[in-house]
Protein backbone atom coordinates (compact mmCIF):
# COMPACT_ATOMS: atom_id res chain seq x y z
CA UNK A 1 0.00 0.00 0.00
CA UNK A 2 1.34 3.42 -0.74
CA UNK A 3 1.05 6.49 1.25
CA UNK A 4 0.83 9.78 -0.60
CA UNK A 5 0.87 12.19 2.00
CA UNK A 6 -1.08 14.66 0.49
CA UNK A 7 -4.21 13.24 0.64
CA UNK A 8 -4.43 12.47 4.65
CA UNK A 9 -6.48 14.30 6.11
CA UNK A 10 -5.84 16.26 9.33
CA UNK A 11 -6.84 14.19 12.17
CA UNK A 12 -6.26 16.18 14.83
CA UNK A 13 -6.60 13.62 17.56
CA UNK A 14 -4.38 11.16 15.71
CA UNK A 15 -1.68 13.70 15.43
CA UNK A 16 -2.37 14.15 19.46
CA UNK A 17 -1.38 11.00 20.19
CA UNK A 18 1.88 10.99 18.50
CA UNK A 19 3.22 13.68 21.13
CA UNK A 20 3.79 11.58 24.29
CA UNK A 21 4.22 14.85 26.26
CA UNK A 22 0.73 16.40 25.85
CA UNK A 23 -0.33 13.76 28.46
CA UNK A 24 1.27 15.32 31.25
CA UNK A 25 -0.44 16.99 33.47
CA UNK A 26 0.99 20.32 35.42
CA UNK A 27 0.04 20.95 38.64
CA UNK A 28 -3.13 18.58 38.86
CA UNK A 29 -4.43 19.99 35.24
CA UNK A 30 -3.83 18.37 31.47
CA UNK A 31 -1.35 20.53 29.82
CA UNK A 32 -2.28 22.94 27.32
CA UNK A 33 0.75 24.06 25.70
CA UNK A 34 0.48 27.43 23.96
CA UNK A 35 4.28 28.40 23.93
CA UNK A 36 4.72 27.03 20.43
CA UNK A 37 6.98 30.35 19.40
CA UNK A 38 9.52 29.20 22.06
CA UNK A 39 10.02 25.34 21.30
CA UNK A 40 7.29 22.83 19.89
CA UNK A 41 7.36 19.80 20.87
CA UNK A 42 8.63 16.50 19.43
CA UNK A 43 6.21 13.63 18.06
CA UNK A 44 7.19 9.84 19.18
CA UNK A 45 8.35 9.69 15.77
CA UNK A 46 11.63 12.07 16.19
CA UNK A 47 12.28 10.77 19.65
CA UNK A 48 12.25 7.25 18.11
CA UNK A 49 15.05 8.21 15.54
CA UNK A 50 17.16 9.75 18.57
CA UNK A 51 16.71 6.73 20.43
CA UNK A 52 18.10 4.77 17.09
CA UNK A 53 20.55 6.88 16.67
CA UNK A 54 22.48 6.38 19.95
CA UNK A 55 20.72 2.30 20.07
CA UNK A 56 22.47 1.43 17.07
CA UNK A 57 25.22 3.57 14.72
CA UNK A 58 26.45 6.10 17.16
CA UNK A 59 29.57 7.18 15.47
CA UNK A 60 31.67 9.91 14.04
CA UNK A 61 31.20 11.09 10.67
CA UNK A 62 33.00 11.43 7.36
CA UNK A 63 35.83 10.42 8.19
CA UNK A 64 35.22 6.33 9.55
CA UNK A 65 36.34 3.97 6.97
CA UNK A 66 34.16 1.56 9.35
CA UNK A 67 30.41 0.29 8.89
CA UNK A 68 28.90 2.50 11.91
CA UNK A 69 30.46 5.66 10.54
CA UNK A 70 29.26 5.26 7.11
CA UNK A 71 25.73 4.40 8.36
CA UNK A 72 25.87 7.46 10.27
CA UNK A 73 27.44 9.35 7.75
CA UNK A 74 24.45 8.86 5.08
CA UNK A 75 21.90 9.19 7.74
CA UNK A 76 23.34 12.28 8.43
CA UNK A 77 23.35 13.34 4.64
CA UNK A 78 20.05 12.17 4.09
CA UNK A 79 18.57 14.57 6.54
CA UNK A 80 20.30 16.98 4.21
CA UNK A 81 18.72 16.38 1.62
CA UNK A 82 14.98 15.94 3.39
CA UNK A 83 16.09 20.07 4.19
CA UNK A 84 16.80 20.70 0.82
CA UNK A 85 14.05 19.11 -0.60
CA UNK A 86 12.00 20.82 2.01
CA UNK A 87 13.20 24.57 1.76
CA UNK A 88 13.76 24.03 -2.32
CA UNK A 89 17.39 24.42 -2.43
CA UNK A 90 18.93 23.80 -5.39
CA UNK A 91 21.70 22.26 -3.79
CA UNK A 92 22.30 19.67 -1.42
CA UNK A 93 25.63 21.52 -0.09
CA UNK A 94 23.85 24.90 0.40
CA UNK A 95 22.52 23.78 3.38
CA UNK A 96 25.06 24.35 6.02
CA UNK A 97 24.29 22.35 9.59
CA UNK A 98 24.47 24.71 12.53
CA UNK A 99 23.25 25.10 16.44
CA UNK A 100 20.68 27.26 15.77
CA UNK A 101 19.24 30.18 14.02
CA UNK A 102 21.59 32.54 15.89
CA UNK A 103 24.40 30.32 15.24
CA UNK A 104 23.59 31.12 11.38
CA UNK A 105 23.36 34.61 11.38
CA UNK A 106 26.44 35.19 13.57
CA UNK A 107 28.02 32.94 11.01
CA UNK A 108 26.85 35.48 8.02
CA UNK A 109 27.60 38.75 9.80
CA UNK A 110 31.20 37.56 10.84
CA UNK A 111 31.30 36.73 7.00
CA UNK A 112 30.76 40.05 6.05
CA UNK A 113 33.54 41.45 8.17
CA UNK A 114 35.41 41.46 5.28
CA UNK A 115 33.36 42.34 2.77
CA UNK A 116 32.10 45.60 3.99
CA UNK A 117 33.93 49.33 4.18
CA UNK A 118 33.29 52.24 5.90
CA UNK A 119 29.82 53.73 4.90
CA UNK A 120 28.43 50.83 3.78
CA UNK A 121 24.71 50.73 5.25
CA UNK A 122 22.92 47.35 6.77
CA UNK A 123 19.28 47.68 7.63
CA UNK A 124 17.34 45.41 9.93
CA UNK A 125 13.80 45.49 10.53
CA UNK A 126 12.19 47.08 14.11
CA UNK A 127 10.44 44.01 14.46
CA UNK A 128 13.89 41.10 15.41
CA UNK A 129 14.62 39.49 18.36
CA UNK A 130 16.97 41.68 20.35
CA UNK A 131 19.75 39.40 20.22
CA UNK A 132 20.01 39.38 16.86
CA UNK A 133 20.46 43.00 16.43
CA UNK A 134 24.13 42.40 18.44
CA UNK A 135 26.03 40.51 15.60
CA UNK A 136 25.09 43.31 13.18
CA UNK A 137 25.90 45.96 15.82
CA UNK A 138 29.25 44.04 16.12
CA UNK A 139 29.79 44.00 12.39
CA UNK A 140 29.30 47.76 12.38
CA UNK A 141 31.75 48.45 15.02
CA UNK A 142 34.33 46.12 13.04
CA UNK A 143 34.04 47.76 9.76
CA UNK A 144 32.44 51.19 10.24
CA UNK A 145 29.42 50.37 8.70
CA UNK A 146 25.90 52.18 9.87
CA UNK A 147 22.98 50.34 11.27
CA UNK A 148 19.88 51.41 10.08
CA UNK A 149 16.41 50.45 11.07
CA UNK A 150 13.08 49.91 8.62
CA UNK A 151 10.33 51.16 11.08
CA UNK A 152 6.82 49.08 11.94
CA UNK A 153 3.43 50.70 12.41
CA UNK A 154 0.78 50.14 15.08
CA UNK A 155 -0.02 47.36 13.63
CA UNK A 156 3.30 45.89 14.08
CA UNK A 157 3.48 45.54 10.18
CA UNK A 158 7.16 47.12 8.75
CA UNK A 159 6.32 50.03 6.71
CA UNK A 160 7.26 48.93 3.12
CA UNK A 161 7.52 52.47 1.97
CA UNK A 162 9.69 53.93 4.51
CA UNK A 163 12.26 50.68 3.81
CA UNK A 164 12.00 51.86 -0.19
CA UNK A 165 13.04 55.37 0.80
CA UNK A 166 16.47 53.55 2.84
CA UNK A 167 17.52 51.05 0.48
CA UNK A 168 20.14 52.12 -1.65
CA UNK A 169 22.90 51.12 -3.42
CA UNK A 170 25.16 51.92 -0.32
CA UNK A 171 22.84 49.12 1.11
CA UNK A 172 24.79 45.89 1.41
CA UNK A 173 22.90 43.84 3.43
CA UNK A 174 19.46 43.62 4.48
CA UNK A 175 18.07 41.70 7.73
CA UNK A 176 14.97 40.80 8.81
CA UNK A 177 12.94 38.21 10.69
CA UNK A 178 10.05 35.91 8.30
CA UNK A 179 7.65 35.99 11.08
CA UNK A 180 8.21 38.45 14.64
CA UNK A 181 8.23 36.19 17.22
CA UNK A 182 6.65 38.47 19.60
CA UNK A 183 3.88 39.58 17.30
CA UNK A 184 3.92 36.97 14.56
CA UNK A 185 3.20 39.10 11.86
CA UNK A 186 4.23 38.23 8.66
CA UNK A 187 6.59 40.22 6.56
CA UNK A 188 6.33 41.15 2.84
CA UNK A 189 9.92 39.36 2.24
CA UNK A 190 9.34 38.65 -1.32
CA UNK A 191 9.17 42.01 -2.04
CA UNK A 192 11.74 43.36 0.26
CA UNK A 193 14.34 40.57 -1.10
CA UNK A 194 13.29 42.18 -5.30
CA UNK A 195 14.04 45.60 -3.92
CA UNK A 196 17.18 44.87 -2.01
CA UNK A 197 18.75 42.73 -4.72
CA UNK A 198 17.70 45.92 -7.39
CA UNK A 199 20.86 47.90 -5.16
CA UNK A 200 23.10 45.25 -5.25
CA UNK A 201 22.44 44.05 -1.90
CA UNK A 202 22.19 40.54 -0.05
CA UNK A 203 18.89 39.44 1.98
CA UNK A 204 19.26 37.09 5.08
CA UNK A 205 16.25 36.21 6.16
CA UNK A 206 15.40 34.99 9.93
CA UNK A 207 13.02 31.94 9.03
CA UNK A 208 13.00 30.69 13.05
CA UNK A 209 9.42 31.63 13.44
CA UNK A 210 7.98 31.02 10.32
CA UNK A 211 9.33 27.94 9.24
CA UNK A 212 6.96 25.76 11.79
CA UNK A 213 3.60 27.23 9.64
CA UNK A 214 5.21 28.27 6.65
CA UNK A 215 7.08 25.96 3.21
CA UNK A 216 9.69 28.96 2.39
CA UNK A 217 11.05 28.19 -1.69
CA UNK A 218 14.47 29.43 -1.06
CA UNK A 219 14.71 29.27 -5.07
CA UNK A 220 11.51 30.87 -5.32
CA UNK A 221 11.94 33.76 -2.91
CA UNK A 222 15.40 34.43 -4.35
CA UNK A 223 16.75 34.90 -1.22
CA UNK A 224 20.65 34.77 -0.28
CA UNK A 225 20.17 33.33 3.22
CA UNK A 226 17.49 31.46 5.42
CA UNK A 227 18.01 30.52 8.54
CA UNK A 228 16.20 28.33 10.92
CA UNK A 229 16.17 26.04 14.18
CA UNK A 230 15.10 22.39 14.72
CA UNK A 231 13.50 23.18 17.87
CA UNK A 232 10.84 25.13 16.34
CA UNK A 233 10.00 22.45 13.66
CA UNK A 234 9.43 19.84 16.03
CA UNK A 235 12.85 18.86 16.17
CA UNK A 236 15.22 19.02 19.27
CA UNK A 237 17.12 21.92 20.63
CA UNK A 238 21.02 22.79 19.06
CA UNK A 239 20.75 22.71 15.80
CA UNK A 240 19.47 24.39 13.08
CA UNK A 241 19.82 25.13 9.22
CA UNK A 242 22.00 27.77 7.02
CA UNK A 243 20.13 28.26 3.04
CA UNK A 244 23.24 30.20 1.15
CA UNK A 245 23.20 30.54 -2.33
CA UNK A 246 26.73 28.65 -3.77
CA UNK A 247 27.97 31.74 -4.82
CA UNK A 248 27.62 33.66 -1.23
CA UNK A 249 28.97 30.49 0.70
CA UNK A 250 31.72 30.14 -1.81
CA UNK A 251 32.65 33.93 -1.55
CA UNK A 252 32.17 34.12 2.69
CA UNK A 253 35.45 33.02 4.68
CA UNK A 254 35.25 30.32 6.88
CA UNK A 255 33.33 31.01 10.53
CA UNK A 256 35.07 28.45 12.51
CA UNK A 257 38.77 26.40 12.37
CA UNK A 258 38.69 22.82 13.32
CA UNK A 259 38.25 19.80 11.55
CA UNK A 260 35.96 19.13 8.20
CA UNK A 261 36.73 21.99 7.08
CA UNK A 262 39.76 21.79 5.87
CA UNK A 263 40.91 19.97 2.62
CA UNK A 264 44.88 20.13 3.22
CA UNK A 265 46.76 21.47 5.98
CA UNK A 266 50.48 22.74 6.74
CA UNK A 267 52.14 25.01 8.84
CA UNK A 268 52.62 26.98 5.43
CA UNK A 269 48.88 26.73 4.46
CA UNK A 270 45.74 25.11 4.82
CA UNK A 271 42.72 24.96 1.89
CA UNK A 272 39.89 25.03 3.20
CA UNK A 273 37.23 22.13 2.57
CA UNK A 274 34.37 21.90 -0.08
CA UNK A 275 31.17 23.33 1.13
CA UNK A 276 29.07 22.26 3.02
CA UNK A 277 31.99 21.31 5.03
CA UNK A 278 33.85 24.69 5.07
CA UNK A 279 31.08 26.24 7.22
CA UNK A 280 30.92 22.68 9.66
CA UNK A 281 33.80 22.92 11.74
CA UNK A 282 34.83 19.70 14.15
CA UNK A 283 31.99 17.18 15.02
CA UNK A 284 28.91 18.45 14.36
CA UNK A 285 25.27 17.65 15.97
CA UNK A 286 24.83 14.00 14.42
CA UNK A 287 22.09 12.94 16.16
CA UNK A 288 20.58 16.40 16.00
CA UNK A 289 20.91 16.70 12.56
CA UNK A 290 18.90 13.45 11.82
CA UNK A 291 16.44 14.07 13.85
CA UNK A 292 15.79 17.56 12.23
CA UNK A 293 15.56 16.07 9.10
CA UNK A 294 12.92 13.35 10.51
CA UNK A 295 11.24 16.60 11.86
CA UNK A 296 10.94 18.00 8.52
CA UNK A 297 9.78 14.74 7.03
CA UNK A 298 7.19 14.26 9.99
CA UNK A 299 5.57 17.68 9.64
CA UNK A 300 5.18 17.33 5.63
CA UNK A 301 3.79 14.09 6.42
CA UNK A 302 0.70 15.96 7.73
CA UNK A 303 1.40 18.39 5.08
CA UNK A 304 2.31 22.44 5.92
CA UNK A 305 -1.27 23.63 3.38
CA UNK A 306 -2.87 21.29 6.53
CA UNK A 307 -1.04 23.11 9.21
CA UNK A 308 -1.73 26.23 7.98
CA UNK A 309 -5.00 25.95 7.53
CA UNK A 310 -6.07 24.40 10.83
CA UNK A 311 -4.01 27.24 12.66
CA UNK A 312 -5.40 29.84 11.04
CA UNK A 313 -8.62 28.61 12.44
CA UNK A 314 -7.59 28.30 16.00
CA UNK A 315 -6.43 31.59 15.58
CA UNK A 316 -9.49 33.69 14.27
CA UNK A 317 -11.45 31.71 17.29
CA UNK A 318 -8.57 32.23 20.05
CA UNK A 319 -8.83 35.88 18.87
CA UNK A 320 -12.37 35.99 18.90
CA UNK A 321 -12.52 34.76 22.45
CA UNK A 322 -9.96 36.50 23.58
CA UNK A 323 -11.37 39.92 22.34
CA UNK A 324 -14.98 39.66 24.65
CA UNK A 325 -12.95 39.94 27.44
CA UNK A 326 -12.84 43.29 28.91
CA UNK A 327 -9.95 45.78 28.79
CA UNK A 328 -8.00 42.96 26.26
CA UNK A 329 -5.69 44.69 24.18
CA UNK A 330 -4.03 42.74 21.25
CA UNK A 331 -0.53 43.70 19.65
CA UNK A 332 0.40 42.66 16.04
CA UNK A 333 -2.84 42.83 14.21
CA UNK A 334 -1.12 42.49 10.90
CA UNK A 335 -3.94 41.11 8.42
CA UNK A 336 -0.90 38.59 7.68
CA UNK A 337 0.13 37.18 10.71
CA UNK A 338 0.97 33.16 12.13
CA UNK A 339 -0.92 31.49 15.14
CA UNK A 340 0.53 33.53 17.75
CA UNK A 341 -1.31 36.15 20.20
CA UNK A 342 0.28 38.45 22.53
CA UNK A 343 -1.91 40.63 24.59
CA UNK A 344 -2.30 42.75 27.53
CA UNK A 345 -5.53 43.29 29.79
CA UNK A 346 -5.42 46.56 30.95
CA UNK A 347 -4.36 46.81 34.76
CA UNK A 348 -2.70 43.60 34.88
CA UNK A 349 1.01 42.93 34.73
CA UNK A 350 1.82 39.91 32.12
CA UNK A 351 3.77 38.08 34.96
CA UNK A 352 0.69 37.92 37.29
CA UNK A 353 -1.24 36.33 34.00
CA UNK A 354 1.14 34.11 33.32
CA UNK A 355 1.73 33.02 36.90
CA UNK A 356 -2.11 32.26 37.31
CA UNK A 357 -1.88 30.50 33.89
CA UNK A 358 0.97 27.89 34.96
CA UNK A 359 -1.22 27.47 38.13
CA UNK A 360 -4.07 26.36 35.63
CA UNK A 361 -1.68 23.70 33.86
CA UNK A 362 -1.51 26.70 30.67
CA UNK A 363 2.10 27.05 29.58
CA UNK A 364 2.49 30.93 27.74
CA UNK A 365 5.18 32.67 27.64
CA UNK A 366 5.23 36.11 29.16
CA UNK A 367 7.78 39.38 29.41
CA UNK A 368 9.31 41.39 26.51
CA UNK A 369 10.05 37.94 24.29
CA UNK A 370 13.34 39.17 23.02
CA UNK A 371 12.48 42.50 21.36
CA UNK A 372 12.67 45.21 23.78
CA UNK A 373 12.33 47.56 20.99
CA UNK A 374 8.94 46.40 19.85
CA UNK A 375 7.74 46.55 23.85
CA UNK A 376 9.99 50.29 23.87
CA UNK A 377 7.39 51.00 20.76
CA UNK A 378 3.80 49.76 22.33
CA UNK A 379 5.46 52.11 25.84
CA UNK A 380 4.59 48.06 27.52
CA UNK A 381 6.67 46.14 30.12
CA UNK A 382 5.67 43.04 28.42
CA UNK A 383 2.73 40.93 27.04
CA UNK A 384 1.66 37.46 27.50
CA UNK A 385 1.98 35.39 24.33
CA UNK A 386 -0.07 32.15 23.75
CA UNK A 387 1.31 30.81 20.03
CA UNK A 388 -0.52 27.88 18.98
CA UNK A 389 0.48 24.62 16.97
CA UNK A 390 -1.25 22.48 14.67
CA UNK A 391 -1.21 19.71 17.72
CA UNK A 392 -3.71 22.27 19.61
CA UNK A 393 -7.33 22.15 19.65
CA UNK A 394 -10.05 24.68 19.94
CA UNK A 395 -10.62 22.62 23.51
CA UNK A 396 -7.47 23.59 24.85
CA UNK A 397 -8.27 27.69 23.72
CA UNK A 398 -11.01 27.39 25.79
CA UNK A 399 -9.66 26.30 28.71
CA UNK A 400 -7.18 28.76 27.88
CA UNK A 401 -9.56 31.32 27.79
CA UNK A 402 -11.49 30.22 30.84
CA UNK A 403 -8.10 30.87 32.28
CA UNK A 404 -7.28 34.14 31.21
CA UNK A 405 -11.17 34.97 32.55
CA UNK A 406 -10.05 33.36 35.69
CA UNK A 407 -7.04 35.14 36.07
CA UNK A 408 -8.57 38.44 35.72
CA UNK A 409 -10.89 38.00 37.99
CA UNK A 410 -8.64 37.48 40.33
CA UNK A 411 -6.24 39.75 40.10
CA UNK A 412 -9.03 42.57 39.22
CA UNK B 1 6.78 41.98 69.41
CA UNK B 2 6.96 38.75 67.85
CA UNK B 3 10.69 37.45 66.34
CA UNK B 4 10.82 36.28 62.89
CA UNK B 5 10.36 32.66 63.47
CA UNK B 6 6.99 33.36 65.55
CA UNK B 7 5.84 35.33 62.63
CA UNK B 8 6.85 32.98 59.99
CA UNK B 9 4.77 30.24 61.80
CA UNK B 10 1.72 32.70 61.86
CA UNK B 11 1.83 32.82 58.19
CA UNK B 12 2.61 29.10 57.90
CA UNK B 13 -0.69 28.76 59.91
CA UNK B 14 -2.81 31.33 57.87
CA UNK B 15 -2.25 29.89 54.86
CA UNK B 16 -2.71 26.55 56.23
CA UNK B 17 -6.33 27.45 56.26
CA UNK B 18 -6.45 27.51 52.49
CA UNK B 19 -7.70 24.18 50.97
CA UNK B 20 -6.60 24.94 47.31
CA UNK B 21 -3.89 27.10 45.27
CA UNK B 22 -6.43 29.65 44.08
CA UNK B 23 -7.47 30.58 47.76
CA UNK B 24 -3.64 30.46 48.54
CA UNK B 25 -3.40 33.10 45.76
CA UNK B 26 -6.01 34.66 46.42
CA UNK B 27 -5.34 35.14 49.74
CA UNK B 28 -1.18 36.79 48.13
CA UNK B 29 -2.78 38.75 46.31
CA UNK B 30 -4.59 40.24 49.14
CA UNK B 31 -1.53 40.82 51.08
CA UNK B 32 0.16 42.29 47.93
CA UNK B 33 -2.13 44.99 48.01
CA UNK B 34 -1.80 45.91 51.75
CA UNK B 35 1.96 46.03 51.12
CA UNK B 36 3.19 48.95 53.36
CA UNK B 37 4.46 51.33 49.84
CA UNK B 38 7.51 52.02 49.31
CA UNK B 39 7.66 56.37 49.35
CA UNK B 40 7.82 57.43 46.00
CA UNK B 41 11.14 59.09 46.28
CA UNK B 42 12.79 55.90 47.17
CA UNK B 43 11.40 53.93 44.05
CA UNK B 44 14.23 54.65 42.41
CA UNK B 45 17.07 52.48 40.03
CA UNK B 46 19.19 52.47 42.89
CA UNK B 47 16.74 50.16 45.18
CA UNK B 48 15.27 48.28 42.38
CA UNK B 49 16.15 44.69 42.44
CA UNK B 50 16.14 43.52 38.52
CA UNK B 51 14.06 40.23 38.33
CA UNK B 52 13.64 38.95 34.80
CA UNK B 53 9.98 40.19 33.92
CA UNK B 54 8.34 42.24 37.36
CA UNK B 55 10.03 45.17 39.13
CA UNK B 56 10.88 44.96 42.49
CA UNK B 57 12.29 47.89 44.87
CA UNK B 58 13.22 47.86 48.84
CA UNK B 59 14.67 50.78 50.97
CA UNK B 60 15.81 49.90 54.08
CA UNK B 61 16.04 52.34 57.20
CA UNK B 62 17.35 51.97 60.53
CA UNK B 63 14.72 52.78 63.67
CA UNK B 64 16.66 52.23 66.76
CA UNK B 65 18.20 48.86 66.56
CA UNK B 66 15.12 47.36 64.19
CA UNK B 67 15.87 47.12 60.61
CA UNK B 68 12.43 48.45 58.45
CA UNK B 69 12.08 47.34 55.21
CA UNK B 70 9.55 49.13 52.57
CA UNK B 71 8.78 47.55 49.35
CA UNK B 72 6.88 47.35 46.25
CA UNK B 73 6.45 45.78 42.92
CA UNK B 74 4.23 46.12 39.39
CA UNK B 75 3.23 42.52 39.56
CA UNK B 76 0.76 41.92 42.22
CA UNK B 77 1.38 37.83 43.20
CA UNK B 78 5.52 39.34 43.32
CA UNK B 79 3.80 42.09 45.58
CA UNK B 80 2.34 39.32 47.44
CA UNK B 81 5.10 37.72 47.97
CA UNK B 82 7.38 40.53 49.50
CA UNK B 83 4.68 41.46 51.59
CA UNK B 84 5.08 38.07 53.57
CA UNK B 85 9.04 38.36 53.41
CA UNK B 86 8.55 41.98 54.77
CA UNK B 87 6.18 41.11 57.48
CA UNK B 88 8.84 38.51 58.10
CA UNK B 89 12.00 40.45 58.44
CA UNK B 90 10.69 43.74 58.90
CA UNK B 91 11.11 45.31 62.50
CA UNK B 92 13.64 42.96 63.69
CA UNK B 93 17.35 43.06 64.79
CA UNK B 94 19.78 43.15 61.35
CA UNK B 95 21.49 40.52 63.46
CA UNK B 96 18.38 38.15 63.50
CA UNK B 97 17.48 39.01 59.99
CA UNK B 98 21.03 37.86 58.91
CA UNK B 99 20.46 34.17 60.89
CA UNK B 100 16.70 33.62 59.90
CA UNK B 101 15.83 31.15 57.32
CA UNK B 102 13.09 31.27 54.47
CA UNK B 103 12.19 27.80 54.63
CA UNK B 104 8.76 28.68 56.04
CA UNK B 105 7.85 29.99 52.03
CA UNK B 106 7.97 26.19 51.19
CA UNK B 107 5.81 25.56 53.80
CA UNK B 108 3.23 28.05 52.74
CA UNK B 109 3.17 26.15 49.32
CA UNK B 110 5.01 28.70 47.39
CA UNK B 111 8.18 27.24 46.69
CA UNK B 112 8.19 27.61 42.92
CA UNK B 113 8.62 31.16 43.60
CA UNK B 114 11.71 30.95 45.48
CA UNK B 115 14.15 28.59 42.62
CA UNK B 116 16.30 30.68 41.27
CA UNK B 117 15.29 29.42 37.82
CA UNK B 118 11.95 31.42 38.59
CA UNK B 119 11.97 35.14 36.78
CA UNK B 120 11.05 37.15 39.55
CA UNK B 121 13.65 38.42 41.43
CA UNK B 122 12.62 37.12 44.48
CA UNK B 123 15.47 35.18 44.90
CA UNK B 124 18.12 38.16 44.75
CA UNK B 125 15.13 40.15 47.03
CA UNK B 126 16.18 37.63 49.87
CA UNK B 127 19.76 38.30 49.21
CA UNK B 128 19.04 42.00 49.20
CA UNK B 129 17.18 42.63 52.46
CA UNK B 130 20.10 40.04 54.11
CA UNK B 131 22.73 42.28 52.50
CA UNK B 132 21.02 45.34 53.80
CA UNK B 133 20.97 43.72 57.64
CA UNK B 134 24.87 43.01 57.45
CA UNK B 135 25.46 46.70 56.26
CA UNK B 136 23.48 47.99 59.09
CA UNK B 137 24.92 45.50 61.59
CA UNK B 138 28.34 46.62 61.02
CA UNK B 139 26.89 50.22 61.72
CA UNK B 140 25.23 49.58 64.77
CA UNK B 141 28.72 47.44 65.80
Amino acid sequence: MSLTTEHIAFDIEKIRKDFPILKRKINGYPLVYLDNAATSQTPQQVIDVIVDYYSNYNANIHRGVHSLSQEATEKYENARISLQKHFNAEKSYEIIFTSGTTHGINLIASGFTSLLQEGDEILVSALEHHSNIVPWQMLCEKTGAVLKVIPMNEEGTLIYSAFEEMVSDKTKIVFLNHVSNALGTINPIKDIIDKAHSHGAAVLIDGAQAAPHIKADVQALDVDFYVVSAHKMCGPTGVGMLYGKEEWLKKLPPYQGGGEMIATVSFEKTTYADLPHKFEAGTPNICGGIAFGAAVDYMNSIGFENIAAYEQELLEYATGKLLEIEGMKIYGTSKEKTAVISFNIEGLHPYDIGTLLDKMGIAVRTGHHCAQPIMDFYKIPGTVRASFSFYNTKEEVDRFVEGVKKAKMMLS
Amino acid sequence: MSNIKEIQEEIVDEFAMFDDWMQRYEYMIELGRNLPLIDEKYKIDENLIKGCQSKVWVHAELEGDKLVFTADSDAIITKGIVAILIRAFSNQHPADIIEADTKFIDDIGLKEHLSPTRANGLVSMIKQLKMYAVAYQTQLN
